[in-house]
Parts: C-alpha cells; structure tokens; sequence
C-alpha cells in the first residue's frame, strides 16, 4: 500500500516537472518582442545575420500608414523581395536608412542582428503562443 | 509518506510557479540578448535599444507589447509622424460600424477613428474590405487564420485573445458563449513568403 502511493507520488511529480518543463520552454522561446519581423530570404544564403525589424520601435515614431501606404511595404513578413540594391536605391528600408531620415546603411550590424538560420517569421505575443499546441508544425 | 499529504504540496508549488510565470510575463519585455530571434554574439545587440527603456514608460496593457498603443497616442506619449513626402494627403474619418454576431458573443464595434490614426484607408479598402456595411462576409474563422481583422490583429496591432476589445457591445447581460467551432489554437506566426 505505501509502496503504491510512493510510485504514485513519484509519477504525479514526474508528470508535473514534464508539464513545467515544456511550459518554460516554450515561454522561453516565445519572448522576443510582440510584432518583431525576422526576413530571411536571402541572408543566410549570403552569409549575413537574418535582418531584425522591430516594428514597436518604428511605431513610435511613424504611422502604419508611411510604411505600408506610401513606401509600399505588403503586409507579408518577406513578402516583399527587398535587398541590398533595392535599399541603396532608396526603396523599403532605403527610404529612411540614408543618412538622412536615419543612420546609413553602412550600420549592417544593427539590421543583420538575428541568430543564424531563424527562419522569415512575424512574432506573436507569449499569451498567443501558450494557447498553442507546443511544437505545432509552422505553416 | 501518504498520498493525503503529499497531494496539497504538489499541488502548492505547482500554483506558486505558475503566479510566478504569469508574473513574469506581465510588465516585463525580454532583454535583446535573450529574446530568441537576436544574436547574442552580435554587437548589435548592445547598441540597439532595449523595448523595456522604451515602452515601460508608455500606458500598460495586458497583451501584445504590453503598451495599449491608442491611448499612447491619443495622450500624446508618442508623436509618430503622419508622412515622409509633402504631397502625401493625410485621409482621417470618424464613424464606427457595428458588426452584429450570431449567437451568443457580444457585436463587434469596429472604430475608424482610431484605425485611421495609424492607417490609411488603401489598407484596408477595397482589397480587404468593401466600403459598404455588410458587403464583406467576415468571420471569426477567417481572423484566427491572420486574414481581415487577423492580418494586424495577432501579428502587430494588439493580439486575438483580447475578444472584448472587439466584441465590445453587449447583448443585454447575457455571459458570452464561446462556440465550439471556434478554435483559439489556430492562429500562429505565419512562416516565409511562398
Ligand atoms: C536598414 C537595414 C539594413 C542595413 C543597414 C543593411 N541591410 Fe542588408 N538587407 C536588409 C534587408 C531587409 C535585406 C533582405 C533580407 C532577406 O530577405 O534575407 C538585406 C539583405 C542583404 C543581403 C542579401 C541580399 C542581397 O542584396 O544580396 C546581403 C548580402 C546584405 N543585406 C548585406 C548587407 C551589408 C554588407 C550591409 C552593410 C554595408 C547591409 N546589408 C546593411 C537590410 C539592411
Ligand atoms: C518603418 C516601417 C514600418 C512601420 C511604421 C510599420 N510597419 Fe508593418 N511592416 C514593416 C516591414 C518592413 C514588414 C515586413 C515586410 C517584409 O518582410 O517584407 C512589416 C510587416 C507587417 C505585417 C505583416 C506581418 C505578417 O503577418 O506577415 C503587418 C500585419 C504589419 N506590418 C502591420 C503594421 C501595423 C499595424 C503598423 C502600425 C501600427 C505597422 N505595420 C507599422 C514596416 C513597417
Ligand atoms: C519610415 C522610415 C523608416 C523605414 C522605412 C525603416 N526605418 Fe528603421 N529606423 C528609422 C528611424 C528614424 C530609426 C531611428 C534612428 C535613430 O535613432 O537615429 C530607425 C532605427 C532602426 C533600427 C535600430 C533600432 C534601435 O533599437 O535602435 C533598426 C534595427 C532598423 N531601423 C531596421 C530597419 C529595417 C530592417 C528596415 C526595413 C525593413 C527599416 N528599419 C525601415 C526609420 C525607418
Ligand atoms: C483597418 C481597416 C480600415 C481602414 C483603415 C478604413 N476602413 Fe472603412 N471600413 C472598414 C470596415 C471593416 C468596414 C465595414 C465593412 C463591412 O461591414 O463589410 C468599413 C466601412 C467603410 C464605409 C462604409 C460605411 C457605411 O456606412 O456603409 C466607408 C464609407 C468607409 N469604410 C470609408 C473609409 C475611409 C474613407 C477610410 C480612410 C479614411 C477608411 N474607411 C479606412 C475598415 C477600414
Ligand atoms: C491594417 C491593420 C488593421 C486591421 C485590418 C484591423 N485593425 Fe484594428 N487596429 C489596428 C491598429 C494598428 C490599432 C491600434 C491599436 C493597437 O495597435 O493595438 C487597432 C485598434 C483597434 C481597436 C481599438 C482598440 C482600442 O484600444 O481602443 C479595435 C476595437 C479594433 N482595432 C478592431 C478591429 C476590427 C473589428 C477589425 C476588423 C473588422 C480590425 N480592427 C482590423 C490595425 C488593424
Ligand atoms: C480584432 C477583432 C476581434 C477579436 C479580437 C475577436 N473577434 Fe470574434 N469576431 C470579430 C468580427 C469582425 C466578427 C464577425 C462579425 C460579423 O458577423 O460580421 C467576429 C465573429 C465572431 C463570432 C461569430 C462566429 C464567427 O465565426 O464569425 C464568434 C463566436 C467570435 N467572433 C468569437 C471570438 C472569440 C471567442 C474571441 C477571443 C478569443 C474573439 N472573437 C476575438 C472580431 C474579433
């Protein structure tokens, strides 16, 4: 009898550490700031950091509007085919990052900041992920 | 040891980490370097700015990046500017729709005002939605896959679990019904472009 309600025991606190663990786990994944875009299109295969596009920081200081209407960015995280030729010309990124409006593109750091390999992904907050199955196939 | 005492300690310790990893998700934004998606070996990661300095000190919410952006706006916390070229027209309305729901959740108010503060009308009109009340078939289904409301809402502007944000007319004082079609598990971030 006491030998039972030890496995028990045991059991039940395996089965809570398992629970907690893949609650952490997940939690831990899903940090990175609510509405931050990684485009990767290209970047890996060029050897850069995958680009990081903080959209809580540039909505601070414009409107949707002056992106997504005037500038012609689609609401696609890499929907949108930019690249280093398109930027220098003074489109997407380009329109700002000249030295004018913002820092040039000389600063590669500060874009191509993403971990290696993270694939082109728009983040969503920590509540939204926690009501997902863990481990669910990204479409 | 038997099972009557060990059950409440268990169960004690499982709530005392739970409080804890609620706590540590409201008020709260991860440093660059721990986020998931910077690389910590990047410099970059030491000159950008960190979303604590920044919006921990703009009105709080719940959800999303934890900053209820109207309000910010609206109090002029934030000053966003409007456009980048003179000859671009700056295009405001104030009207709200009222979408009425079948069954038990409370209508949804769609406001414009606050829309059209960040947005312009070529955003949503007419690719999305029609310009006409009642014209586009919109569907909870169709948000929680990241299309109409679901395009911002669940990716930039605040996220889908807030359902009396949107669903904010009530029906008399009837308690929302959550139908059971409707599943909360099917909206996630959307991959690469095909
Ligand atoms: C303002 C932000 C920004 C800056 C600064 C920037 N890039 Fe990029 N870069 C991008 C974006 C966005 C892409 C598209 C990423 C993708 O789809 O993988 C890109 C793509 C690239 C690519 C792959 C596509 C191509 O055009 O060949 C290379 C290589 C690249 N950048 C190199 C650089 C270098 C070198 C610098 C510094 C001189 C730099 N970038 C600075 C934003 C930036
Ligand atoms: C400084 C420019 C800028 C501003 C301001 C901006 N965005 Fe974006 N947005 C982007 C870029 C860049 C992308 C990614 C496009 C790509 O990867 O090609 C994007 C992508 C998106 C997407 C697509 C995410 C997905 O599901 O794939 C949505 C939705 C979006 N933005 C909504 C908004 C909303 C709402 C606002 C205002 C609160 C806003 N954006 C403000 C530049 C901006
Ligand atoms: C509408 C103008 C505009 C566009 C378009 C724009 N940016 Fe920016 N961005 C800015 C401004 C302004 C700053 C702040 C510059 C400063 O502090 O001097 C900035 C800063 C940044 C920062 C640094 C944030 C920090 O923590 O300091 C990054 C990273 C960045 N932009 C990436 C991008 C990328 C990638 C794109 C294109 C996908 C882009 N931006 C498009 C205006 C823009
Ligand atoms: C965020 C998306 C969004 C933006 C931005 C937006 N609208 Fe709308 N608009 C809607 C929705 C949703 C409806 C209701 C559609 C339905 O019921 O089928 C609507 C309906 C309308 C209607 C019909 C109203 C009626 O009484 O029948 C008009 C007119 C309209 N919008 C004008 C505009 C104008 C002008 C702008 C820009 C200043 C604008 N909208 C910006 C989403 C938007
Ligand atoms: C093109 C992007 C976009 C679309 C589409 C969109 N919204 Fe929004 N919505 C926003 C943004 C940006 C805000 C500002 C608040 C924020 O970012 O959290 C907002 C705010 C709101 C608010 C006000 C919240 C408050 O704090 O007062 C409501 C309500 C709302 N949206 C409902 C809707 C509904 C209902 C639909 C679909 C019929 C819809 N939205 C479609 C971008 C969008
Ligand atoms: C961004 C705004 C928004 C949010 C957040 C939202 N809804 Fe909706 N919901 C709508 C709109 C718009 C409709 C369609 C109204 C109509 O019939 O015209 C709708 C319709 C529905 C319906 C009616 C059936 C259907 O599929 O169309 C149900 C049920 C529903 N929502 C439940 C929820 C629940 C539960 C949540 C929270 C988990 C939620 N909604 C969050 C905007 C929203």
């Amino acid at each position: 009898m006491k030998k039972l309600s030890k496995l028990r025991a045991g059991f039940l606190a395996g089965l809570i550490m398992t629970l907690l663990a893949v609650f952490f786990v997940d939690i831990n994944e899903a940090q990175a700031e609510y509405g931050d875009v990684v485009i990767n299109n290209y970047s890996d295969g060029a050897g850069m950091r995958p680009v990081v596009f903080p959209h809580w920081f540039h909505r601070m200081r414009f409107r949707c509007k002056v992106c997504h209407a005037d500038l012609g960015f689609k609401f696609k995280a890499g929907g949108n085919e930019i690249n280093m030729v398109k930027i220098i010309d003074g489109q997407f990124c380009g329109a700002c990052h000249n030295g004018e409006i913002a820092w040039s593109v000389e600063n590669c750091n500060l874009c191509h900041s993403g971990k290696p390999n993270t694939p082109t992904q728009v983040h969503e907050s920590t509540v939204q992920k926690l009501a997902q199955p863990t481990g669910a196939p990204k479409k | 040891m038997t099972r009557g005492r060990l059950r409440p300690r268990v169960v004690f310790a499982f709530v005392l980490a739970l409080c804890w990893a609620i706590q540590s998700m409201a008020g709260e934004w991860m440093p660059l370097a721990r986020d998931g998606i910077h690389d910590p070996k990047s410099r970059a990661v030491k000159i950008l700015q960190q979303p604590q300095e920044a919006l921990s000190r703009l009105t709080p919410d719940n959800a999303g990046n934890q900053v209820r952006w109207v309000q910010a706006l609206d109090k002029t916390e934030i000053r966003p500017r409007e456009k980048l070229f003179a000859k671009t027209e700056v295009r405001k309305l104030d009207r709200d729709i009222i979408l009425d729901v079948k069954g038990g959740m409370p209508a949804v108010r769609f406001p414009h005002r606050q829309h059209t503060e960040w947005l312009d009308c070529v955003n949503c009109h007419d690719g999305v939605f029609k310009m006409q009340t009642g014209a586009t078939k919109i569907t909870m289904f169709n948000i929680l896959q990241g299309e109409q409301c679901g395009i911002c809402h669940g990716a930039v502007a605040f996220p889908l679990t807030e359902c009396m944000r949107c669903h904010s007319i009530a029906k008399g004082d009837k308690q929302p019904v959550i139908p059971p079609d409707v599943n909360m598990q099917m909206h996630r971030s959307r991959g690469p472009a095909p």
